[in-house]
């Protein structure tokens, strides 16, 4: 898009001065590349995101913002209960608590590039990826109702993870404030089958060496180097969350004139946080984001329990579990002074820097590890929080390289075939069900995840500790 | 017919469906058939009929409220829908759709649809009398 329509503060922050019913300015963080590259409804969907009230200090934007419903794909946006604030079903998205998790194996890349085709084979077999595949879990309704309310404590009670992993999951693993009874039993049935499984488009599960270091000491406090095998999972709350973000959009839609709330687009669909709708989404959204943590804690341990098959010696530690679509309560500064706000990240990550009161104790020197997404060819980054982050952007970052083209340009443009023999030609091996879903997701089709990490670290949001190259790919 | 009366249209993320016909009614079952082949270019054969039925304020709202009730049925049952009868009346909607479970080898599903979304949501009727109806669906 045209620069000339902002105010360029620095040399990675731009501001849309407020106009119209615009509450706030609206700022991306960006280079002058990347934002040159961005598409206009970028633009008017952060300018769209600042007309809602009481909306605090600014709807922003991250380096990978693209066009996505209501809020931009990337954006961020906190909300203050007492001056009228909302809550943006729209601004969570479908998918609840979509995020990654990395674990350390303690392995080097040699030890598996040895067992290497064994080994994809193996997790394609047993991690359930795609339409059409099903957990091996099936939930009744009162194992429902307990996972929904224990998140990642559920699943280890259930023997499926491990109790170490909780101090490296956000809010230790389970979400308070979730309300089973607020989730339909739609979204409930929409689930039953679906634990432990991956789910399908960008989502998948990763197996990946350390490339490189930018930081040494991060690193080593958070307990990898060169050459190190990692396992990535990219995965949300599935089913549930899909059918509970279907439905509350819908009823705010409907809601919105009743509470005098004016929608310049209706995907921004919303309720005052005080307002019975709002309580209930709130209620419902936090029993999805647990779903999402059992569910990715559930993924975990079947990929510990394949790689102890083949490394018998080994056993898998949780680096760090972070969401990417949520809505939290944080203690924020504004203007000097700490206010308890809804912060909205829709395809960003929350960022915390060091010395965080959340962060446990072999982290709090360092700050919170932001694990940031590549595509299936160029690699993912682990990134670590900025004490200035808090001011730029409520400790946000960016969450992976998001797309440069649809799946419409990439399917025209590329065979799946080709892409996984290219990727095959370049060490990387690629399992899924769909050769077409591998072409909608061709490396090519996405921003350069390299400038993304590299804009935000310039911007102040989070700090570049390392670059991951993906060794074996499962795409649902 | 005959003719392909549906298509997709690109958004950054996602894929956006859209049907044509002579009917709102026709418009809705070429979009839910754009809907099935974001997921499938594989025949999907119609051998299972599932009734559903939805009702909303408007039409446009009632469209997204069609494409989320075949995204339900196809998550729970684990089916693809190849065939649809649609029958609207006012801002109602009741329908059959025909279709089988999902067979991973034959349909090699590219994508999960996810939800329907209100994005570039357009129910309207053209100058020469026919329908279009389409929105972006969150894959």
């Amino acid at each position: 898009m045209d620069t000339d329509r902002f105010t360029r503060v620095d040399a990675t922050t731009w501001r849309i001065e407020p106009r119209g019913a615009m509450r706030v300015p609206a700022i991306i963080y960006a280079d002058e590349e990347l934002i040159s590259g961005m598409d206009d409804k970028v633009y008017e969907q952060a300018a769209n995101v600042a007309t809602l009230p009481g909306i605090v200090q600014a709807s922003y934007a991250m380096p990978d913002a693209h066009w996505g419903y209501g809020f931009p794909i990337g954006g961020v946006a906190a909300f203050d209960p007492d001056q009228g604030g909302v809550v943006s079903a729209g601004g969570v998205g479908f998918d609840i608590s979509c995020g990654v998790r990395t674990m350390l194996t303690g392995l080097k890349i040699t030890d598996v590039l040895s067992v290497q085709p064994s080994l994809a084979d193996s997790l394609f077999r047993q991690i359930p990826a795609g339409v059409g595949s099903k957990g091996a879990i099936t939930l009744d309704a009162v194992d429902m109702d307990a996972m929904l309310t224990g998140g990642a404590v559920w699943a280890i009670e259930r023997g499926l993870g491990e109790a170490r992993d909780l101090e490296r999951i956000e809010e230790s693993g389970r979400m308070g404030g979730a309300q089973s009874e607020c989730v339909s039993e739609r979204a409930k049935e929409r689930q039953r089958r679906e634990m432990g499984t991956l789910g399908s488009s960008n989502h998948y599960l990763e197996v990946q060496g350390v490339a490189e270091i930018y930081d040494a000491k991060v690193a080593d406090a958070f307990g990898f180097s060169n050459d190190d095998v990692v396992v990535t999972i990219h995965c949300g709350s599935r089913g549930l969350g899909h059918q509970i973000g279907t439905e509350f959009l819908k009823e705010m839609v409907l809601a919105a004139k009743s509470s005098c709330i004016e929608l310049v687009d209706r995907e921004l669909a919303c309720a005052p946080i005080n307002s019975e709708v709002g309580q209930r989404y709130l209620g419902a959204m936090r029993a999805a984001i647990n779903c999402a943590l059992a569910n990715r804690e559930i993924l975990g341990h079947i990929a510990r329990r394949i790689f102890r098959h083949f490394f018998p010696e080994r056993s898998l530690r949780l680096l760090f579990d972070v969401s990417h679509n949520t809505c939290k309560v944080e203690l924020h500064a504004v203007d000097g002074k700490p206010r308890q706000l809804f912060v909205h990240r829709k395809g960003a990550t929350r960022a915390f820097g060091p010395g965080h009161e959340s962060l446990p104790a072999a982290l709090r020197s360092v700050g919170q590890p932001v694990l940031i997404g590549g595509s299936m060819g160029t690699g993912s980054y682990v990134l670590v929080g900025e004490a200035s982050a808090e001011s730029k952007a409520f400790a946000s970052a960016c969450h992976g390289a998001g797309r440069a083209l649809s799946r419409h340009a990439a399917l025209r443009q590329w065979s799946g075939r080709k892409v996984v023999d290219e990727l095959a030609g370049r060490g990387i091996l690629i399992k899924s069900p769909s050769l077409r879903g591998v072409a909608e997701e061709a490396p090519g089709a996405y921003k350069d995840v390299g400038a993304v990490v590299a804009a935000a670290e310039r911007a102040g949001l989070a700090r570049r500790v390392a670059r991951l190259r993906p060794l074996i790919c499962i795409k649902g | 017919m005959g003719v392909m009366r549906w298509e997709h249209f690109p958004h950054e993320a996602d894929i956006g469906v859209r049907g044509f016909g002579n009917t709102v009614a026709e418009a809705f079952e070429q979009a839910a058939l754009a809907l099935t082949a974001a997921v499938t270019h594989a025949e999907v054969r119609p051998l299972e009929p599932i009734e559903v039925s939805c009702a909303t304020p408007d039409l446009e709202l009632l469209f997204v409220d069609w494409l989320n009730t075949i995204i339900y049925e196809m998550a729970v049952r684990n089916m693809l829908f190849g065939r649809f009868v649609v029958a609207v009346e006012e801002n109602r909607l009741h329908a059959t759709l025909w279709g089988e479970p999902v067979d991973v080898a034959r349909h090699t599903p590219a994508c999960e649809p996810k939800g329907a979304t209100y994005t570039a949501l357009r129910v309207a009727q053209e100058a020469d009398g026919s329908w279009s109806a389409g929105c972006v669906v969150d894959v």
